[in-house]
């Protein structure tokens, strides 16, 4: 890490950008500023904005109101190819190069040396040599692609967008995929286009990595600047607690939660785990709501699809009401009364273009099996009981889920499962991208069915959230359990330390 | 080496297997006779084949292929024995008629978003009912300048003929090898078979490239009906049934990736060949089937799939 660069005028510069996708708020008047010689991370959970804000700095998207600035001149951005011509340049996760041709011409695509007509192969090999030669790489270039590994392809990738535009580098999660030496051979690029005077937009949700790279920090939260500010001024337990909201009124009332009684143990996880997600241990009660904290990619996402199945898990096993059950898919995680409502609602949960009453009894129904169809006074008479008791808002319950509000599919979902008469649910961020009031009502229903003796496993980003429904917490870090909150414990500052960790932690 | 070079190399090493297996078989088959028949007798698969691959290449499919080569047969007889154009002109409208079919098709695919299949099975379909329209029975050629073409040939050492259409075909190969790997059209089609979204970022003009793409495959399924009426003297609407596929065959037994992006334009002709000598086996056993040729090209495609899922399966190799 650098001294804190003299901060020149900026590359780069947004000022008060907003976004906005129907009725939500993307971006609500978030100013970024690049500057050259200077790595500057873009940090945020999601839903923060991050990727957004990125989309817009590349000409993805077009802001719906304030301005971007190069050099100090407004400039409009039709699409990334127009944002390349200004001299920003996108690296992404998946690199986007072409694995089926060479890396000679996978440089050089598009701006081809001819020779009387015909593309000049000597020349485009001879310069790709010369230009990864630059980068350290020495490699036979006319060889495909895809015969070498994603961080060399990233290298090739970084390459070809620096000689295309060369004054501004956006890493949108270049690491996710490389293991720790690849990392840092990365860096090492990164570090030498630094020194050659690039600005260095770095995006990543490895706190680590931030701190190992980047000059300058700003954090996005809800769609808002938190804070932006030299790194060497920070900690990583700063910056977790700018991410999740340092100031959130952590609304626990551990006697009230913790000193209940406590049911018998429902389901017991008994050193599951697969590859790239450390094995596990968790007993969940009766009665009582575990919640998960923890940063996007500790794995807690894994967890979730682990404990219901659908990905398969390689060690350990899981005790139902103390008997041994298999659970290789979700057909058997229904079988056992599991429930999940997965993270993306849209994608992974909801049958868009099927009736509300459908969509609840779609799991009792497959639980059922075909041969026992549930008639249509039953069906009725199923999603009129949970569409009461969850207070489901629908003009009726003949219309397509689709059409409902994020709040009300969150509870269509849950109600389907409430419908199999479940032992244990799993919630995958229940409040991701519903509006603000129907947040109260989500938690207020989580809280009213661990009353009603459920056995609950809550992941949520929102750490005030967590705390208002948690019997017990725990903390993932690196697809690791490494924290469990219980009662009294469960403080807001334990929290955020338990997640920030030790920064030399290293993804797997 | 080049892994996409591996189908090619095995295509290359079966026609030879099996040429010296037909040989020893028969012996007659080894002549220029036979080579130069060879050429000619495919000339029109190999220039349709030779469309089909730019499609596939670029992760396309192009099935309107056998019916616009059986309604240019029938607009360029039409044009000749009753509109009493001379055979040059006919030829020029047929031509445009077919690239600008394939230009249309091109941009029903790319601005419509629907998938090229869909698209240029309707494409097979107006051709060949537009084929039929302009004479459900066929036209015979007759015209002088027809009868000079068919006549002339370069004599092969060994008695055999390289027949105007025979030529027609070798160029068409030597202009396309060109056009595959040395130009930036040539790539362009490479980076679409390999991503469509990659390719965009990367600045391919995607709408200007697929279009090209299948006017180019309808402009040498026009020249392939060309061929084909100069090789049987008659324009009729049911010529060149099924060939689309033939060209898929020999596209695929050429090396070229079914879903795109690797592939030789040098393949494809060993895969015509390849074809043409099953065939020329057959004519010269006398006692088989001709529809062996079909069980033969069958079980080479089988193979061909099975060794491309096998070369292409493997990640990244070297670090």
């Amino acid at each position: 890490m650098t001294d804190a660069p003299v901060l020149e005028a900026p590359v780069l510069e947004a000022k008060a950008i907003v976004k906005v996708f129907g009725q939500h708020r993307a971006l609500d008047g978030v100013d970024f500023t690049a500057h050259a010689g200077e790595v500057h991370a873009l940090l945020g959970e999601n839903g923060a904005g991050k990727s957004t804000l990125i989309k817009i700095l590349t000409g993805a998207y077009q802001p719906d109101g304030g301005e971007l600035l190069l050099d100090g001149q407004p400039i409009h951005l039709r699409d990334p190819l127009h944002g390349q011509t200004y001299g920003i340049g996108t690296v992404y996760q998946e690199v986007n190069l072409l694995p089926n041709r060479s890396v000679a011409e996978n440089l050089f695509l598009g701006r081809q040396p001819t020779r009387f007509g015909l593309v000049d192969r000597k020349r485009i090999d001879a310069q790709a040599r010369d230009l990864l030669g630059r980068y350290g790489l020495e490699i036979d270039v006319r060889a495909e692609l895809s015969e070498y590994s994603v961080a060399v392809q990233q290298i090739v990738a970084i390459a070809r967008a620096v000689e295309l535009s060369g004054k501004v580098l956006v890493l949108d999660e270049p690491t996710a995929s490389l293991d720790r030496n690849e990392v840092q051979r990365l860096f090492d690029v990164v570090r030498g286009l630094k020194a050659k005077g690039l600005a260095i937009i770095f995006i990543t949700h490895f706190l680590d990595q931030v701190f190992d790279l980047a000059d300058r920090v700003t954090i996005l939260r809800n769609g808002r600047k938190v804070a932006s500010q030299p790194l060497n001024t920070l900690n990583t337990t700063d910056v977790v607690r700018m991410m999740l909201g340092k100031d959130v009124a952590f609304d626990h009332h551990p006697t009230a939660l913790a000193g209940g009684p406590k049911g018998a143990v429902r389901v017991q996880f008994q050193g599951i785990g697969r590859k790239g997600m450390a094995p596990f241990n968790l007993a969940v009660h009766e009665g009582e709501v575990v919640g998960v904290a923890g940063l996007l990619g500790s794995g807690r996402t894994e967890v979730a699809r682990l404990m219901f199945g659908v990905d398969g898990a390689e060690t350990g096993q899981v005790l139902v009401d103390g008997q041994p059950v298999t659970i290789r898919n979700p057909a058997q995680a229904v079988a056992a009364g599991f429930g999940f409502c997965p993270e993306d609602r849209k994608l992974d949960g909801i049958f868009g273009d099927l009736s509300v009453r459908e969509n609840i009894i779609i799991a009792l129904q497959a639980k059922l099996g075909w041969f026992k169809a549930l008639n249509r006074e039953d069906q009725v008479e199923l999603a009129g009981r949970y569409a009461e008791a969850l207070d489901i808002r629908a003009a009726n319950h003949d219309m397509p889920v689709k059409l409902l509000s994020g709040g009300n599919q969150q509870k269509v979902i849950l109600a389907r499962w409430l419908a199999i008469d479940p032992t244990f649910l799993i919630l995958d961020e229940p409040t991701r991208g519903i509006d603000v009031g129907a947040h109260a009502e989500i938690v207020r229903t989580i809280n009213r069915l661990r009353e009603e003796g459920l056995a609950l496993f809550v992941i949520s980003s929102e750490l005030d959230e967590v705390v208002a429904y948690s019997n017990r917490i725990v903390v993932m870090r690196d697809r690791e359990m490494v924290a469990e909150l219980d009662g009294d414990t469960i403080a807001p500052d334990a929290i955020v330390q338990a997640i920030a960790g030790t920064p030399e932690e290293a993804h797997p | 080496m080049n892994r996409s070079l591996r189908p090619l190399l095995a295509t290359t090493l079966i026609f030879l297997f099996a040429y010296m297996l037909a040989v020893t078989q028969q012996p007659a088959m080894l002549s220029t006779r036979v080579l130069g028949n060879f050429l000619t007798d495919n000339a029109f698969l190999g220039i349709a084949a030779v469309g089909m691959t730019f499609v596939i290449l670029s992760g396309g499919i192009d099935l309107s292929v056998g019916a616009v080569i059986g309604f240019t047969t029938v607009l360029v007889a039409v044009l000749i024995m009753w509109l009493q154009l001379h055979p040059l002109v006919a030829f020029a409208v047929a031509l445009a008629v077919a690239t600008a079919f394939g230009a249309i098709m091109g941009a029903a695919i790319h601005y419509l978003k629907v998938p090229s299949f869909i698209v240029t099975l309707a494409g097979m379909f107006l051709a060949r009912g537009g084929a039929s329209v302009l004479s459900p029975d066929s036209i015979g050629i007759e015209h002088p300048f027809f009868t000079a073409v068919q006549k002339s040939y370069i004599l092969l050492p060994g008695g055999g003929r390289l027949t105007v259409v025979g030529m027609i075909m070798l160029a068409v190969f030597a202009a396309a090898i060109l056009l595959a790997h040395r130009t930036r059209f040539g790539s362009n089609v490479y980076a679409l078979g390999g991503s469509e979204t990659s390719a965009a970022l990367m600045g391919v003009p995607v709408a200007r490239t697929t279009i090209s793409i299948y006017a180019l495959s309808g402009f040498l399924a026009g020249l392939a009906g060309v061929v084909f009426s100069l090789y049987t003297s008659a324009g009729y609407s049911l010529n060149a049934l099924g060939v689309e596929l033939d060209a898929i065959a020999a596209v695929v037994i050429g090396g070229t990736l079914l879903t795109g992006g690797y592939g030789f334009v040098a393949g494809t002709f060993i895969g015509v060949m390849l074809q043409g000598l099953v065939q020329t086996y057959i004519v010269f056993d006398g006692t088989l089937s001709s529809w062996w040729t079909k069980i033969v090209v069958g079980v080479l495609l089988f193979m061909f799939i099975l060794l491309q899922r096998l070369v292409f399966r493997a990640g990244p190799r070297r670090t």
